[in-house]
């Protein structure tokens, strides 16, 4: 598989087109904006917190295919996981997307998130995988409203 | 006598030397041999351009202005001849008259921190236009919030032109300053410049243009255009970057107070009282990216030699050719429909992302820019986040557009 179709990969194109868990979640415990300043990638997240398990997410907001479908397939994993669960996922998934080119990912514990396995050859597009996890990460820390990625 | 072949055949042999001339341009990215159509982000060098600089480093690298020996008097004999040479290519009246900068937006920063901050205070208004790069709105925006003056905004049309009866009517008492773009590089729009430098003028007011899409593309005119500032980068005028160049007519230039202070710019120091040097020097602090100003004088001499009306005659088919190919696929919407265009088209693919389009496209050894341009207000006007943009040089050619237009037939397909 060339590069380029392991990044846009069908999953991938499938959640561009068709994102789930997609619109505001009013009223919502947890709220953040996330932005991408170099491509202008917008996304809000929306999370209902019940103690320490996320009960509901959603998103909304504009960006490219890969930070749109990273946005809808981590909803689809982080729901009804405790804030640690998903604070370790979101180290999982960080480390896939930055981890040395040569280095094997680990599919049995990626699951799902193995399709962003080719975004690390293309180290411009980053970013745009990682913002929706920040944005969801601090809307649980309730750090600030608004999150950037620069 | 000449005939139509025989012109046909001179303009491909002239088209083969240029572009022999840039050797990037026979680069493979991924394998694929480059097309690079993102020349409004920055121009390609020719060989001309990168030899005077090896040339300086191995020849004549030494400090100007300040030495007595032989390499610092070559030195600043090259750089004061680059200096003529920018003044003759805009036709400025004097070689004072030429500020070099670090860039465009050093030059507008200039402007905004020696004029503005002497001239314009609480109330008094700025006009600029919606097509500006955030380089001609974000010093200004400052300035304001600082002096307390207010910011005034020429819209523009669906097509990508300036309203002008608008613009008239921004113009009152209190206007201060008009500063206003040549050539939308978002848009292509290639403004009326001669005509919204007489309204500010007959307003008397004076205008600064940001001609830095514009000075590459055709001949520009200081004395004719009548402008009080022009302001350009080197780097999209195929020479190095980090030099630009701030024109200004000498009498604002002589009333203007220094921008930074440091060595070069005083005639003498002490304690008490120091004395600032003459034009142009007042506003050259430090010692300045020497090969970068020898190497615009390279570059100019360079376009030049290929001549305007090559260049031209060139980018205006090429932009002909990319409108007619871009327009017949249905999921395009090309943005900015000026009356005027310069040879760059922005547009949007359905609802593909520009970065997705750029990412596959650039696979594909094709290199085009996409985002908001530093134009975040105007991808406003016209209700998208961002563009994708192809930028068009003399050395790019219609096969490469036909390349780009199935490349983005595939990309449609896939998203399908």
């Amino acid at each position: 598989m060339s590069e380029i179709s392991q990044l846009y990969q069908d999953m991938i194109l499938d959640h561009n087109k068709n994102p789930r868990n997609f619109g505001a979640l009013k009223p919502c415990t947890h709220f953040a904006e996330g932005y991408n300043p170099l491509c202008g990638d917008h996304l809000n997240v929306y999370a209902i917190m019940d103690g320490e398990v996320l009960k509901d997410v959603h998103f909304d907001g504009n960006g490219c295919a890969i930070s749109k479908s990273s946005a809808s397939i981590m909803t689809q994993l982080v729901k009804g996981k405790t804030k640690q669960e998903i604070k370790e996922l979101f180290s999982t998934f960080q480390h896939l997307v930055t981890a040395p080119m040569e280095e094997e990912a680990d599919a049995d514990k990626l699951g799902k998130l193995i399709v962003f396995a080719g975004v690390k050859e293309f180290p411009s597009r980053i970013k745009c995988a990682s913002l929706a996890w920040h944005t969801l990460l601090s809307a649980l820390e309730n750090k600030s409203n608004m999150i950037s990625t620069e | 006598m000449e005939t139509f072949s025989d012109i046909k055949i001179e303009a491909a042999t002239q088209y083969q030397k240029i572009r022999d001339d840039f050797p990037i341009l026979k680069k493979l990215v991924y394998g694929k041999p480059l097309i690079y159509l993102d020349n409004a982000a920055t121009t390609q060098k020719p060989l001309q351009v990168i030899k005077k600089i090896n040339d300086y480093y191995t020849e004549l690298n030494s400090n100007i202005h300040r030495g007595v020996h032989h390499l610092s008097e070559k030195a600043s004999k090259e750089y004061e001849d680059s200096r003529n040479k920018v003044r003759d290519f805009i036709n400025a009246e004097k070689s004072e008259e030429i500020i070099f900068t670090r860039g465009t937006t050093v030059a507008i920063n200039l402007v905004v921190s020696t004029y503005g901050r002497k001239n314009i205070s609480k109330g008094d208004e700025i006009i600029i236009s919606t097509m500006e790069h955030h380089s001609n709105i974000v010093p200004w925006q400052m300035l304001c919030e600082e002096k307390g003056a207010i910011l005034k905004v020429v819209p523009i049309d669906d097509q990508g032109d300036l309203i002008l009866e608008e613009y008239v009517k921004l113009f009152n008492e209190r206007t201060r300053f008009v500063s206003l773009v040549h050539i939308s590089n978002s848009l292509g729009t290639i403004n009326p410049v001669k005509e919204l430098i007489e309204i500010a003028h007959k307003n008397q007011v004076p205008i600064l243009i940001d001609g830095a899409q514009a000075i590459q593309h055709m001949p520009v005119d200081v004395k004719e255009l009548d402008c009080d500032f022009y302001v350009f980068s080197a780097h999209k005028l195929y020479s190095p970057s980090g030099v630009g160049v701030l024109y200004g007519k000498e009498k604002f230039l002589e009333a203007m107070p220094p921008y930074q202070g440091g060595g070069d710019m005083i005639r003498s120091v002490t304690f008490e009282k120091t004395l600032y040097n003459d034009l142009p020097f007042k506003f050259e602090a430090g010692t300045p990216n020497i090969e970068g100003a020898i190497g615009l004088g390279a570059g100019i001499d360079y376009l030049l030699s290929v001549g305007f009306d090559f260049v031209m005659a060139q980018e205006n088919n090429l932009l002909a050719h990319a409108t007619q190919v871009l327009s017949a696929i249905p999921e395009v919407r090309i943005i900015g429909k000026a009356l005027k265009k310069s040879s760059l088209i922005s547009f949007v693919v359905g609802d593909i992302h520009p970065h997705d389009i750029g990412s596959l496209l650039d696979r594909q050894g094709i290199a085009i820019r996409t985002g908001h341009h530093c134009t975040q207000p105007l991808m406003q006007r016209f209700g998208v986040p961002a563009t994708s943009r192809a930028s068009f040089s003399f050395y790019n050619s219609t096969e490469e557009i036909d390349f780009l237009a199935v490349e983005l037939k595939k990309i449609i397909h896939m998203f399908s």
